[in-house]
């Protein structure tokens, strides 16, 4: 079983494939992305990512776009904004906009995959509370 | 650099000229005007005295004449009354009568006579041996018996020495008789000769007939029609005394001062060489010159002594001013290369990133101990030759900064836009994909070669394209360059449709220093050091835009012939290669 499901969206296609390569070898599930609006579609259809793990700098919807538009259509997924060393400003504005953290690339490994922990975690447990506020809903109901 | 001050080399000569005769003009012309106007005054009023001053010496003179003539008369008719005429004959009465005639009056009288109504002369005393003269045949005589007192003209006589001689007639018992004494010629003489004034002045009497009645201080003959014109004129016109000037004949110019005497048989005449007379004047005049010609020569030396300085100092604040605009060019250069490097960074960022996960994968496949099968080692191949490949990547990259931030090349070149264009583009490719802006060229194969710097021509477009991104950095949109040959220029236009310029920013949008990015975004050097750097080479730079329509920017550049760098201005019309 894997640790969690990810989604790498960045417009690096080498990037991409040896991360994925990297994650899998680590037990995370890896979904891909090469674009903004490629990564919102598959998020809003059939995705199972938990955590997003998105480049800033993209052509065509960039990354904070991206990012606000993931937080309005999927919010329960985290993102995480991977960024060089002249976008932190944009990582910052992220994290402004709802983003979980963000990461420096190159990344270390290591880190990554304590981040990626941290907001699955997050995750999982912001959807636990939906599921009880859920049942103590429909209990509350049956209540009459 | 050297070009430069070589091209305007002719520029400064002329402006020093300009600039020397201008000030020549403008300090001789008041100058001169003074001086001849004042000399002009001093001329006239100085003729003016000195001629004064010469009527008044020659008046002065000719009352002295006259008034010593009158005087002889009277003291040898007070004489006359005195002689006995019956005895006057005898020994010794005249010498008794001249004696005292003579210490009376002094030894101007020479000699006393007394001669009869026939011109015999009965009576005689003096130096000479006259007795028994006759006289019934002179002209004095003849004159002197029929007037009361006859003044004779200098003649030379029975005693053979110039002399003159006044004879006064007395009626005494019914008979005339003529009392006669000769004056003393020198004593005559020096009344007329003392009158000396410079070097050359002098004056003499004339008679009628034009001859002399005195020694002249110069030998020379006189023009008899001359002379008679002063009579003329001093009888005619009633006037006391006649001055005029004109050449002798020697043909020196001269002044002739006369006057009448003698009731206007004789003419006193003083001359003097112009020269002489107005040698004050002339002296003044010379030493007005000297200065004038002195002052002349210091002002033209300081003309040019100052011209130069003033163009010299010009040519080097315009050294300065040139210097200083390469500075400022380069430093533009350094902040374009700055915001390069932002982009670059990025840029670089991406293949390190992937060279680092791919090795990172390579330890990762060692760590599992898989490097025995077959597709283990394709796998390592493959990664290790993306890792190279990445590498070059980042050489590319770093390379395109490189060569961009060397030092600003102001060296004139061939070289043909296209590539220079191309490159560029290179450059800001990425940026302009982050931008969402698309960026597309259309670009005239066979462009001809211009001649440029070819650093600072991609300095220009790179400014352009960066402008063009930043201010569609949010929306992006489109960048279009495109390149072509319109008769002997080639024209670049770099066309957008972001938010446009507004009109009151459109003029000044050359300016330097001036920006409409936030503080500490944009220097509002870039569009300033494009004019400068399109202008240097005798191209035109042009914007058109409006608000929400986008903006445009236009760039001419003449095609050089390739022979004269050094005649900038010249846009020869180029044959199309």
């Amino acid at each position: 079983m894997a640790i969690a499901t990810i989604m790498l969206v960045d417009d690096e296609v080498p990037f991409v494939e040896a991360m994925t390569k990297r994650l899998k070898r680590r037990d995370l599930e890896v979904e891909q992305a090469f674009r903004g609006d490629e990564a919102l579609k598959k998020l809003t259809a059939d995705s199972k990512a938990e955590v997003v793990i998105l480049d800033v700098k993209m052509p065509g919807m960039d990354g904070v776009e991206t990012l606000k538009a993931i937080k309005s259509q999927a919010p329960l997924v985290e993102v995480i904004m991977l960024t060089g060393h002249a976008t932190v400003e944009s990582a910052i504005e992220g994290m402004k906009l709802g983003a979980f953290d963000y990461l420096l690339k190159p990344c270390d490994m290591d880190h990554l995959l304590d981040k990626v922990s941290e907001a699955a975690a997050k995750k999982r447990q912001h959807e636990e509370k939906i599921t009880n506020a859920r049942i103590k809903e429909i209990t509350a109901r049956r209540a009459y | 650099m050297t070009q430069n001050s070589n091209s305007l080399m002719p520029h400064y000569r002329s402006l020093t000229r300009n600039v020397v005769l201008l000030v020549i003009f403008i300090s001789f012309t008041p100058m001169a005007i003074v001086t001849g106007i004042v000399l002009k005054q001093f001329s006239a009023s100085h003729h003016e005295k000195i001629h004064a001053h010469l009527e008044e010496l020659v008046l002065k003179h000719q009352q002295n004449i006259d008034s010593f003539l009158e005087e002889k008369v009277m003291d040898i008719r007070f004489l006359a009354d005195a002689i006995d005429f019956d005895t006057i004959g005898e020994k010794n009465a005249a010498a008794d009568h001249l004696y005292r005639l003579q210490s009376a009056f002094g030894t101007v009288f020479v000699d006393l006579g007394v001669v009869d109504e026939q011109g015999q002369q009965i009576a005689y005393s003096g130096p000479f041996k006259l007795e028994k003269a006759r006289y019934e045949e002179a002209d004095w005589f003849k004159k002197a018996i029929n007037n009361p007192y006859f003044i004779s003209d200098v003649f030379l006589g029975l005693r053979r020495s110039p002399h003159f001689i006044i004879a006064v007639r007395k009626n005494w018992k019914g008979r005339k008789w003529i009392i006669r004494t000769t004056i003393d010629f020198l004593s005559f003489n020096r009344l007329v000769e003392n009158v000396r004034i410079g070097e050359t002045g002098f004056a003499y009497i004339l008679n009628r007939e034009g001859q002399f009645q005195t020694q002249p201080s110069f030998d020379f003959t006189p023009t008899l029609d001359i002379y008679n014109n002063y009579f003329d004129a001093l009888e005619r016109e009633g006037k006391t005394v006649e001055i005029q000037e004109r050449l002798d004949g020697y043909g020196v110019k001269s002044l002739y001062v006369s006057a009448l005497l003698k009731g206007g048989d004789w003419l006193l005449v003083y001359k003097q060489a112009s020269r002489d007379a107005y040698s004050d004047l002339h002296k003044a005049q010379l030493i007005a010159l000297f200065f004038l010609v002195l002052g002349g020569v210091a002002i033209v030396a300081m003309a040019f002594w100052l011209s130069a300085r003033m163009v010299r100092r010009m040519a080097t604040s315009e050294q300065e001013k040139e210097i200083m605009n390469q500075q400022v060019i380069e430093t533009g250069k350094l902040a374009s290369v700055g915001e390069l490097a932002a982009g670059i960074a990025h840029e670089i960022n991406n293949p390190v990133a992937i060279m680092v996960e791919e090795a990172g994968w390579l330890q990762d496949l060692m760590e599992d101990g898989a490097f025995k099968s077959r597709e283990d080692i394709e796998e390592f191949e493959r990664a290790l030759e993306q890792i190279r490949t990445q590498g070059k990547r980042c050489k590319a990259i770093t390379h395109k900064l490189l060569s961009f931030a060397r030092k600003t090349d102001s060296r004139i070149e061939d070289f043909e836009i296209g590539p220079l264009i191309e490159e560029v583009v290179v450059l800001s490719a990425q940026r302009a994909k982050y931008s969402n802006v698309e960026l597309t060229t259309h670009l005239e194969p066979k462009l001809p070669a211009i001649s440029a710097s070819h650093s600072e021509l991609q300095q220009v477009f790179l400014n352009l394209i960066n402008n063009a991104l930043d201010a569609m950095e949010k929306t992006g949109g489109k960048l279009e360059i495109s390149a072509r040959q319109k008769e002997d220029q080639i024209l670049i236009s770099v066309a957008d449709n972001g938010p446009g310029i507004a009109r009151a920013n459109l003029a000044r949008i050359f300016d330097p220093f001036f920006t409409t990015k936030p503080v500490g975004s944009g220097t509002g050097l870039g569009l300033s050091i494009c004019y400068g750097i399109i202008h240097k080479m005798g191209g035109e730079i042009k914007v058109s835009s409006a608000l929400d329509a986008g903006t445009t920017f236009e760039i001419r550049i003449p095609i050089e012939q390739k022979a004269d760098v050094e005649n900038k201005s010249e846009i020869d019309v180029a044959s199309p290669n």
